[in-house]
């Protein structure tokens, strides 16, 4: 007979039986049965952040860059409304984690009690499902139903919210065995007709792309391989969206580079005039579309998600195919390979039109900017930062602003799960504790968040993480003093009214990594900027990097708002030459 | 060329409304209702009436049944989103127009004044299977089922045979026929 256990035994069994190695979290007077049992659990760490939302994040940044689920783990009240940011940012961007919350005993529940929220209300929106366990005998289902649904399907976060009466009840625990069938929510089941059909799309397309986004990264590294595979028997340009970079090389000369608002000019022209697009695990997000009236208006579009929601949901398509990518992939793949095993010689004459026009558009170099000799450029920055870590296998993560958008143009990635950014939900303060989260499961690994100054401060405090766990992170801050990216709308939208964009009170950065006891660092020119890269990268230590850039640099190419994808506002060398003054000011 | 401010692009064209009525089987537990519910206000959907009740409490699911409003992207996406919440087994989604399908509500009207007046009333609510459920000498309630525009058109009706309350539901739905929605 098997032995009666304490639910807070349970919640580590299960634990155990998932495979988990790291949970990020806080203690709290809600879950202090299940940190008492922790000491019990070698195989688990528990990683102590300073705050929920770091936990939250420190967890995607784990799932992101290791393909497991992160495992949070808060206590009651303020604790779970600390990480429903974190949860949000997940849910945007699919990323599988498991939150685990304590909650006042049952009896309390309804009575405002001390630290009491309605933590399962609070989260419904945030989560793909949650649940509050009031009945011990439920917690092994409901725990291990958790993982299964954050990691099937299209990924996302999970709560399971346990009063504290819950954790100290005792009841049988029976091993867990996974099932294969999931309440029908698992769609993998798409038609080879479909297939076929998008081979006949292909085979006759004369200005084809592929438009690549998270979904690739998320279904596996499989999913990159194949959809290499799947370009060069094609031939077919490649754009990847902002999540999705890394599944394809981004120094390859088939990839156009990043589309969007900021994506690259050729990206984005490609995507306006092309006459077929691929979507492979996008979603054709407001930030790629533009105006939706004018997308791509000649094109035939075929979208492959494995999440049926997302299928016309912004955009109609004409040929929707509801799988996962990997599988996809594989039977386009296969179904070339045998029905034109000749695909890329046959097409290569009727594309070479498209390819001649996307040389065109590569002329205008559209993610040049002007150097200098006195101060960094925040581009060169990026770009150096590249140079000189390209060949080490680097993850990279980052806050939300310009200063992500420069390291999306100018950082090249050739894998998946190296890019760690917040795309959907644009969490500033995303990327240090989530550079935390990376170089647990990589400790070997060189881990950079690149960093802007005004988004880190919101969760500077987890440099203390780093530094008590032997994390050599580097947070490598573009420092311009300014929140660049509202500075840049509102130079360009509200008449260089800079309002409440500048930080008139930054900290010495340098003093403040040594006050965390880590490694600061600081550059001002371009002189020195190679050297002290070196010396923040042979640095076995967390290091905050102060790279002092250019105040007044903007981020271009850019989609103005409401505008179609060929109606580019491009970089100040462009505008030079174009002597784009009034008239052309009205674009924006 | 006007100047947009918005980080946002600016609206779209709006396609044409039709009205829809949804069925979801869902697990009949804590917090399904809120769900749902919020799936709608989220997203920014409407709904018109909602009419919940077990129907199963063997298996212990739930009929939520939703009148809404929506452009045929709109409704799409209502029923692929509600699919994938967890507790949902099925979606059937229904036009009022579809003449396959069955849709009613019920309402109670109470009524005071003269016995005239009162037998008035009741003869206005004659074909919409008027049933009194309560008689004292000055009142009464009459139970009414029909679709929900003849009950507006009663309740208004009504008015003038001493209508001083109404209460009603939203609108349940079920097929004709043998078949049933798989």
């Amino acid at each position: 007979m098997p032995k009666s256990i304490s639910g807070a035994e349970i919640v580590f069994k299960c634990l155990e039986d998932q495979n988990v190695d790291f949970i990020f979290g806080y203690p709290g007077g809600a879950v202090l049965p299940i940190y008492d049992e922790l000491k019990n659990h070698s195989s688990i760490k528990h990683i102590l952040v300073r705050h929920e939302q770091g936990a939250g994040h420190a967890a995607e940044g784990y799932a992101r860059s290791s393909g497991k689920p992160g495992v949070v783990l808060v206590t009651s009240g303020p604790g779970a409304t600390n990480v429903v940011t974190a949860l949000t940012d997940a849910y945007m961007d699919s990323v599988p984690l498991v939150c685990i919350s304590g909650q006042v005993p049952t009896h309390l529940i309804g009575t405002d009690a001390f630290q009491e929220c309605d933590t399962t209300g609070i989260t419904r929106p945030c989560t793909k499902h949650n649940w509050l366990v009031k009945d011990i005998k439920d917690l092994s289902k409901i725990i291990h139903k958790a993982f299964e649904v954050a990691t099937t399907g299209r990924p996302g976060p999970v709560l399971v919210d346990i009063p504290k009466d819950i954790q100290f009840q005792k009841t049988n625990y029976s091993k867990f065995k996974k099932e294969n069938k999931y309440n029908g929510k698992k769609h993998n089941n798409f038609n080879h007709k479909d297939i076929d059909e998008l081979v006949k799309l292909m085979s006759k397309a004369k200005k084809p792309i592929f438009y690549t986004g998270g979904g690739v990264i998320n279904s596996g590294p499989k999913a990159s391989e194949l959809l290499r595979e799947l370009v060069s028997i094609t031939g077919f340009p490649i754009t990847s969206t902002l999540q999705g970079l890394g599944c394809y090389p981004g120094d390859d000369n088939l990839f156009l580079g990043m589309l969007g608002m900021h994506g690259t000019y050729e990206a984005n022209n490609a995507m306006h005039d092309c006459d077929l697009m691929i979507n492979i695990g996008a979603r054709f997000d407001d930030r790629i579309t533009g105006k939706i009236d004018e997308f791509s208006p000649k094109s035939k579009k075929v979208h492959i998600d494995i999440d049926p929601s997302s299928i016309n949901k912004n955009v109609k398509v004409d040929l929707p195919i509801v799988g996962d990518v990997q599988s996809v992939i594989s039977a386009i793949v296969k179904t070339i390979k045998k029905m034109k095993p000749n695909f890329i010689k046959s097409n290569k004459q009727q594309i070479s039109k498209w390819w001649e026009q996307i040389g065109k558009w590569r002329e205008k170099k559209s993610l040049e900017y002007i150097n200098s000799n006195e101060t960094i450029k925040p581009q060169y920055a990026v770009q150096r930062l590249y140079e000189l870590t390209k060949n080490k296998d680097t993850f990279i993560t980052t806050e939300v602003g310009q200063h992500q958008m420069w390291a999306a143009q100018h950082y090249k990635f050739d894998k998946p799960n190296r890019w760690m950014t917040s795309g959907g939900l644009g969490t500033m303060g995303y990327g240090l504790p989530a550079a935390v989260g990376v170089q647990i499961a990589h400790p070997n690994k060189l881990v950079v968040d690149i960093a802007g100054e005004a988004s880190v401060l919101m969760t500077i405090q987890e440099m203390s993480t780093a530094v008590q766990y032997n994390l050599p992170i580097k947070i490598f801050i573009l420092n311009n003093e300014y929140m660049g990216m509202v500075r840049q709308w509102q130079e360009l939208l509200h008449d260089k009214n800079y309002s409440e964009s500048y930080s008139a009170a930054l900290p010495d950065f340098v003093k403040l990594a040594e006050a965390y006891g880590c490694v600061g660092i600081r550059a001002k020119t371009p002189e020195e900027l190679d050297d002290k890269i070196i010396e923040m990268i042979n640095t076995d230590r967390p290091v905050i990097f102060d790279c002092l850039v250019d105040k007044q640099e903007n981020c271009f190419p850019m989609i103005p708002s409401g505008k179609p994808h060929n109606q580019m506002l491009l970089g100040p060398k462009d505008q030079e030459k174009n002597k784009i003054t009034g008239k052309g000011k009205t674009l924006v | 060329m006007s100047k947009s401010k918005s980080a946002y692009s600016i609206p779209g064209k709006k396609g044409k409304l039709d009205t829809h009525i949804i069925v979801v089987w869902v697990d009949n537990e804590a917090g399904v209702l809120a769900r749902v519910v919020g799936l709608f206000s989220g997203r920014g959907y409407n709904i018109e009436s909602l009419a919940v009740a077990e129907i199963d409490s063997k298996l212990n699911i739930s009929r939520i049944t939703i009148v809404t409003t929506g452009t045929p992207q709109v409704i799409d996406q209502i029923k692929l989103q509600l699919k994938k919440l967890v507790p949902v087994h099925k979606v059937a989604d229904f036009k009022r127009e579809d003449k396959q399908v069955i849709f009613k509500e019920m309402a109670l009207f109470k009524l005071v004044g003269s016995k005239d007046k009162r037998n008035k009333a009741l003869n206005t609510c004659k074909k919409f299977n008027a049933v009194i459920l309560d008689k004292t000498n000055k009142s009464c309630v009459i139970q009414i089922t029909a679709l929900r525009r003849d009950i507006d058109k009663m309740s208004n009706n009504l008015k003038k045979f001493g209508l001083v309350s109404v209460s009603r539901t939203g609108a349940v739905a079920m097929t004709r026929g043998a078949e049933t929605f798989k």
